[in-house]
C-alpha cells in the first residue's frame, strides 16, 4: 500500500523531486518523522501540510491512497 | 457583453477601491488589469525606483524609466490606459502607520510585495481592520495565490495567512527574486490570477479563492489548490489591538536583513578601526576569542539592555559566522536610527580562515 507525498517551492531543492511515492504511513506525525529522516535539511524550514488538499494542523490518521502535500511559504514579488 | 457580467458588475468595479501594495513583478500586471477592468479608485505603494534587472518582469517599465520611482511611472502609464481611474500613490514602504491611516479608504487590499516582513504586516493589518486580502507570491518557477480574511457565511470562520504559516521563516531560509532569479512570465501569471480574484470579489462572479491557496508551477503548467482551516495557534501571533500592532517589529520578527545593513570585510574594518568599537556578540564560551583586538563582549541576548555603553559610537559587530552580527546591527539601528553600525562579513570564521587570529 502506497501514499504519494508532494513537495512544492524550495523544498524540491532538498528533496530533488516534487513527488515521492512511499510505503503507507498511518499518521501525519509519523510521515513527518520519516520525511525528515530522509531529508534532514527540511527540519530547518517552515511548511504547511495538506492531506488530500485539505490543510491539517494536528496529527491525523492517513487513509490509504492519500496524497500529502508539503507546502512552504513563498515571498517573491 | 458577457451574460454573467453586465452593467451592474461594471458599476461595482467603478465604485470599488483597491489598494495595491507593491509595484514590482506582481504589482505591474495587477495594476494593468485592474485599470483595464475599470476599478474606480486605486492606491499604489512602492518605495523603489526602476532598475535594469526589473525589466524582465515589471512590464509597466521600460529602459528609459530606469532610476525613476515605480509609482510615478505606473501612474503615468495607467492613466494613459484609462484616465477615468482615480490613482493615489505613495513612495514608501507601507508601515503600520500607513495601514492605520489608509486601509479604511479601501475595500480590498492586494499584497504584491516581495518580503515576509511586509506580508505579515499587511496580513495582520487586514485582520485587525477587517479587510479582504488578495495574496500572491512567487518562488523561482512557482507561485501562490490566495484570498484571505473574507467571511464566507455565518458558520465558517475566515482564514488569514497566519493560519497557513503562523510564523515567518528565518531570513536565510528563503531567497528573494533578485537572489534566486525568476522567470519573468511567472509573476505575470500570478499577478493576473490576483487581479482575477479582485474582480471576482468586487463583482460577485465565480468562486473566489477564499480560504484556499492555489499553487501554480510554470514548468509543468500544473495547478494545485488546497483548502485552508483556521489554525488555533494563530491567536497568539496576531496583534489584537492597534497599539499592539504598532509596537510589533515586523523586520525584527522576520530576522530581516535589509540591503542597507552594511557588511564589511576585515580589511575594511582595519581602515576605520580607530573610530569604531568592535563588539563581539557571541556567547562568552564561544572560541576563539578576539583577545588580539580591543573589543567589547556583549552576547546578542543581552545587547538590548547594554546599549547604553554603545550610544552614539560607530560600531562593528562580529559573531561566529556573520549572521548574528547582522541582527545586532538591526537591533542597534532600531534604537539608534541615525547611528553607523556594520556587520563583520563572515564573522570569526572568516578571520580564522584568513589566519588573522
Amino acid at each position: 500500500m502506497k501514499i504519494e507525498v508532494l513537495f512544492f517551492g524550495q523544498l524540491t531543492d532538498i528533496t530533488g523531486s516534487s513527488k515521492l511515492v512511499i510505503d503507507y504511513v498511518d499518521t501525519t506525525d509519523n510521515l513527518k518523522k520519516i520525511i525528515l529522516e530522509k531529508f534532514p535539511a527540511l527540519s530547518s524550514l517552515k511548511f504547511a501540510i495538506a492531506v488530500n488538499k485539505q490543510m491539517v494542523t494536528d496529527n491525523i490518521s492517513i487513509e490509504k491512497n492519500s496524497s500529502i502535500a508539503f507546502m512552504p511559504p513563498f515571498s517573491g514579488g | 457583453m458577457l451574460n454573467e457580467f453586465g452593467i451592474e458588475a461594471q458599476e461595482k468595479l467603478s465604485n470599488a477601491k483597491v489598494l495595491v501594495i507593491g509595484a514590482g513583478g506582481l504589482g505591474c500586471p495587477i495594476l494593468q488589469y485592474l485599470v483595464a477592468a475599470g476599478v474606480g479608485q486605486i492606491g499604489i505603494a512602492d518605495d523603489d525606483v526602476v532598475s535594469y534587472s526589473n525589466l524582465n518582469r515589471q512590464i509597466l517599465f521600460g529602459q528609459q524609466d530606469v532610476g525613476r520611482f515605480k509609482v510615478d511611472i505606473a501612474k503615468e502609464k495607467l492613466l494613459l490606459m484609462n484616465d477615468t481611474i482615480d490613482i493615489k500613490t505613495w513612495k514608501l514602504r507601507f508601515s503600520q502607520k500607513d495601514c492605520i491611516n489608509h486601509f479604511k479608504d479601501y475595500d480590498i487590499i492586494v499584497d504584491a510585495t516581495d518580503n515576509f516582513a511586509s506580508r505579515y504586516l499587511i496580513n495582520d493589518a487586514c485582520v485587525l481592520f477587517g479587510k479582504p486580502l488578495v495574496f500572491g507570491a512567487v518562488s523561482k518557477f512557482e507561485g501562490q495565490v490566495a484570498v484571505f480574511n473574507v467571511p464566507i457565511n455565518e458558520k465558517e470562520k475566515t482564514v488569514n495567512y497566519r493560519d497557513l504559516f503562523p510564523v515567518p521563516p528565518n531570513n536565510n531560509e528563503v531567497l528573494n527574486c533578485s537572489e534566486a532569479g525568476v522567470l519573468g512570465v511567472l509573476p505575470g501569471m500570478i499577478g493576473v490570477l490576483q487581479a482575477t480574484e479582485v474582480i471576482k470579489l468586487i463583482t460577485g462572479i465565480g468562486k473566489p479563492l477564499t480560504n484556499r491557496i492555489l499553487t501554480y508551477n510554470a514548468l509543468n503548467q500544473e495547478f494545485f489548490t488546497m483548502y485552508l482551516t483556521p489554525n488555533p495557534e494563530v491567536s497568539n501571533y496576531i496583534p489584537a489591538s492597534v497599539e499592539a500592532f504598532e509596537n510589533t517589529d515586523y523586520e525584527w520578527l522576520c530576522n530581516y536583513s535589509p540591503t542597507n545593513v552594511i557588511e564589511i570585510e576585515f580589511e575594511q574594518w582595519l581602515e576605520i578601526r580607530e573610530n569604531t568599537i568592535l563588539v563581539d556578540v557571541r556567547e562568552l564560551i564561544e572560541k576563539p576569542r578576539l583577545d588580539f583586538y580591543s573589543h567589547l563582549s556583549i552576547p546578542l541576548a543581552t545587547l538590548r539592555s547594554n546599549l547604553d555603553d554603545l550610544l552614539d559610537k560607530e560600531i562593528v559587530f562580529v559573531c561566529q559566522s556573520g549572521k548574528r552580527s547582522l541582527k545586532a546591527v538591526l537591533l542597534y539601528l532600531s534604537v539608534m536610527p541615525n547611528a553607523k553600525a556594520y556587520s563583520l562579513k563572515g564573522g570569526v570564521n572568516e578571520l580564522v580562515k584568513k589566519k588573522l587570529i
